[in-house]
């Protein structure tokens, strides 16, 4: 959308903007719920372990580490009655065969069933809160009232929908502030030796949430390019700067290309590592490989002094008691991830007070029109919540001439470039102690961590026997 | 066990009567008689055996697990921990690699001829599948060595159905949807994504009446897909009196009127968003001020485009 507008030459009204924000936002909220306690705390929580808990002491560390609406040890009783009679059913459903009882699951039974309890309620809770994308776009997910030139959904700018996003944003915020946070601090606190663990070193965001019709200089999540983990040195994002490499992708070999020349000429073959062996192409920015998503995105933030982000990070660095160094790993990008949530959460306030506002004065201009040109180029750049999205559009004789996407699970698991630098994921997961080779558990720690947005291959050696060992994380 | 149950969805602010209502709903959606809606609370109330469910997913990018993820009656917890028994869903299982694939082949042989198998996604099958592979198998082994044991095969969204984005042109890999790669009938509920309260239907449907319910030529249920977008929009009067939108924003966009002039393909799409609406009853894309893009009919990208010129 941001490409062609780019390409046509459009600017879109201020309430097309706000309500794009609004949208996003949501999006925001949502994704990240989901991933910490439906795509990535089985890594940190043991379901089975839940069942040995004392209720009533599990009701008494969530008054004392939770703000969340529920608690009590008759809740706790209900809900462990529930895993236990689920379990009693022998039908374990998603729930079978994983890696239950691993040595390297730390927490308490209390507060496996806390946080147990609080993977059930979020899934109730991301329902909901995905309401509001339904709102302003018509269903979700798969939103469909954006056009180039603005936002169709000008009939659901009256009091009653725009009541109902209200409340729906909010009760989303509080699960976020007063649940989701906690949960990911108490679990944190235990898991605090993942702050060495599966880091990265270059950092990119594009940057997202434009507040005037000035971009990138508006952005309220801004963007950057932070080199070898040196954030006191931080660089504007310049898209010229990308490049993709196919040497090891299932495409027909060529030099790196910018995405304005980037070719797809798809050369399907067998899984060889060395030679050719995924899908993706390998992004590089200035020969880079560069990590991208809530940590990328709060490292940037953070280094050029954005205060909410700063006042978030600084905060939760103290209550862990950890330093600054300890946001490069695992455990740094699954809190960037909750923390940006707070900030761009809140912030949805401020931008749905200036779309009532609007509409109070009449303003409800949502759309633009434009005419195609007979030829044009243009780049859309933005952050989704896994990470940095860029598209480029050459027009020719008003019919597409190229198109070509750079997406985030790209940038982060590609395969290694023509120089044979790995990509974000391979590297992050170089060194990972992993207790035994045949429940990797801690691999999926790191690679969940990233948000991937695919099923993906990696391998394991064994240092003692060199067996070399296949893992799949789904 | 029914008290039980209804004590349940009262500790989570759901009144006994509110259930009824959704039991209603789903029973007028599927085109069950209301005689129907306590058999059809029963099944939500008391499963003895909850109904397994094997779920693949090939081509596609998961937009069809999120939209079940997004059912609000009944909640995804209780389909997933108290209604179904989900053996199988690479998205929402815990357990990964080798220990998951174990999984799909131990539940496909224990469950073998009762399971429902749930596909999401279309199948490559040029150069023997080599476009579309999971842990070294292509989706066109899987697909062969899965499906055929299932009790019965649902097709979740277009590009299961019918293809969809992967078979679009050019198709380097030779897309297909699941019963013209593997020659079996499927049952097909598309869309992009289609309603999870269809899904719904469809399995408690099946519980039921241990059937699946009538389909039109092309594997859809009556009950869903039996009628035009067109035909159940409630702006077609507007269509009749020639009032349409001739610019998104304008003034006639904010009167809601028809979209047909700005491409809407809602007279050639059949489904039922216009009654069903997504995320809860909330909206679908007409009433945000969208055309409908045709998005549950077989070959919509290259059939349905471009988008935004009357058909």
């Amino acid at each position: 959308m941001r490409a062609v507008e780019d390409a046509v030459g459009v600017k879109i009204p201020d309430n097309a903007r706000l309500m794009r924000n609004l949208l996003h936002g949501t999006q925001f909220q949502h994704d990240h719920i989901v991933h910490f306690y439906h795509l990535h705390a089985l890594d940190w929580v043991d379901i089975v372990s839940a069942l040995k808990a004392d209720p009533a002491k599990t009701a008494a560390l969530s008054d004392q580490v939770s703000n969340a609406p529920w608690g009590g040890t008759a809740y706790f009783k209900s809900v462990q009655n529930r895993v236990q009679t689920f379990v009693d059913s022998g039908q374990l459903g998603p729930f079978a065969n994983a890696y239950w009882g691993h040595k390297a699951y730390k927490l308490p039974p209390e507060a496996n069933l806390m946080a147990t309890s609080h993977y059930l309620e979020a899934l109730k809770l991301q329902a909901k809160a995905a309401k509001n994308h339904a709102i302003l776009g018509g269903k979700n997910p798969h939103p469909q009232s954006l056009v180039v030139g603005g936002i169709t959904s000008i009939r659901d700018l009256n009091p009653d929908r725009l009541a109902q996003f209200l409340f729906i944003w909010k009760e989303t915020q509080d699960f976020i502030k007063n649940v989701y946070i906690p949960d990911l601090l108490a679990v944190a606190s235990f898991y605090k030796d993942w702050g060495a663990i599966g880091g990265t070193d270059n950092f990119l965001a594009w940057g997202e949430f434009p507040e005037s019709d000035q971009e990138p200089d508006s952005l309220f999540m801004p963007g950057g390019f932070i080199q070898k983990k040196n954030i006191a040195d931080i660089k504007p994002a310049d898209q010229k700067k990308v490049t993709e490499h196919v040497s090891h992708a299932w495409y027909e070999d060529g030099k790196a290309l910018h995405p304005f020349q980037g070719e797809t000429k798809p050369k399907h073959g067998d899984y060889r590592p060395g030679e050719k062996y995924s899908w993706f192409k390998a992004p590089r920015y200035m020969d880079e490989s560069c990590e991208v998503g809530p940590l990328a995105r709060v490292l940037v933030a953070y280094a050029k002094g954005h205060p909410e982000i700063k006042t978030l990070v600084d905060g939760t660095l103290k209550k862990l008691d950890i330093p600054v160094t300890a946001l490069f790993s695992t455990l740094g990008r699954t809190a960037a991830r909750g923390l940006e949530t707070v900030a761009i959460g809140d912030r949805m306030e401020k931008w749905y007070m200036q779309l009532m506002d609007n509409v109070k004065n009449g303003k409800t201009k949502t759309y633009q029109s434009w005419e195609m040109p007979n030829n044009g180029m243009g780049v859309g750049l933005n952050d989704v919540p896994r990470g940095a999205l860029g598209h480029w559009i050459q027009i020719e004789k008003k019919v597409i001439k190229n198109y070509q996407y750079v997406v985030p699970s790209t940038w982060n698991l590609g395969p290694r470039c023509g120089n044979g630098k790995p990509g974000p994921v391979e590297q992050a997961l170089i060194g990972t102690p992993v207790e035994d080779p045949k429940q990797p558990l801690e691999v999926l720690r790191t690679v969940h961590s990233f948000d991937p947005c695919v099923a993906c291959g990696v391998h394991i050696i064994d240092p003692d026997s060199n067996e070399v060992y296949k893992i799949r994380v789904t | 066990m029914e008290n039980e149950f209804y004590n349940r969805l009262e500790k989570k602010g759901v009144s006994r009567r509110d259930f009824m209502k959704f039991c209603t709903y789903l029973t007028a959606t599927m085109g069950l008689s209301s005689s129907m809606v306590p058999k059809v609370a029963e099944v939500f109330a008391a499963p003895k055996e909850r109904p397994p469910i094997i779920w693949l997913n090939f081509g596609e990018c998961t937009g069809c697990s999120e939209a079940m993820l997004r059912t609000m009656y009944p909640w995804v917890d209780e389909l997933v921990v108290d209604l179904l028994s989900i053996e199988y869903h690479e998205t929402i299982m815990a357990a990964a690699g080798h220990q998951a694939e174990e999984i799909l082949y131990a539940s496909a042989k224990k469950y073998k001829g009762k399971f429902v198998c749930v596909v999401e996604g279309a199948i490559a099958t040029k150069y023997d599948g080599a476009y579309g592979k999971i842990g070294g198998k292509t989706f066109l082994q899987i697909g062969k060595e899965i499906i055929p044991q299932a009790a019965a095969v649902v097709c979740m969204g277009t590009c299961a159905c019918f293809g969809g984005i992967q078979a679009a042109k050019p198709n380097p890999g030779g897309y297909k949807g699941v019963g013209d790669a593997l020659g079996v009938k499927t049952l097909n509920l598309p869309g992009c994504p289609p309603n999870p309260v269809n899904l719904i239907g469809t399995v408690v449907n099946y519980i039921l009446l241990g059937k699946l319910p009538a389909l039109d030529n092309l594997g859809r249920p009556l009950f869903a897909y039996g009628k035009t977008v067109h035909d159940q929009c409630d702006r077609r009067s507007h269509f009749e009196n020639e009032e349409f939108v001739l610019e998104f924003g304008s003034e006639e966009a904010a009167l809601g009127y028809c979209l047909y002039k700005v491409g809407c393909r809602g007279p050639e799409t059949y489904n039922n968003c216009p009654t069903a609406k997504f995320n809860g009853g909330t909206s679908w894309p007409v009433q945000a001020g969208h055309p409908c893009i045709g998005c549950s009919q077989p070959n919509f990208w290259d059939q349905m485009t471009p988008f935004y010129k009357e058909m």
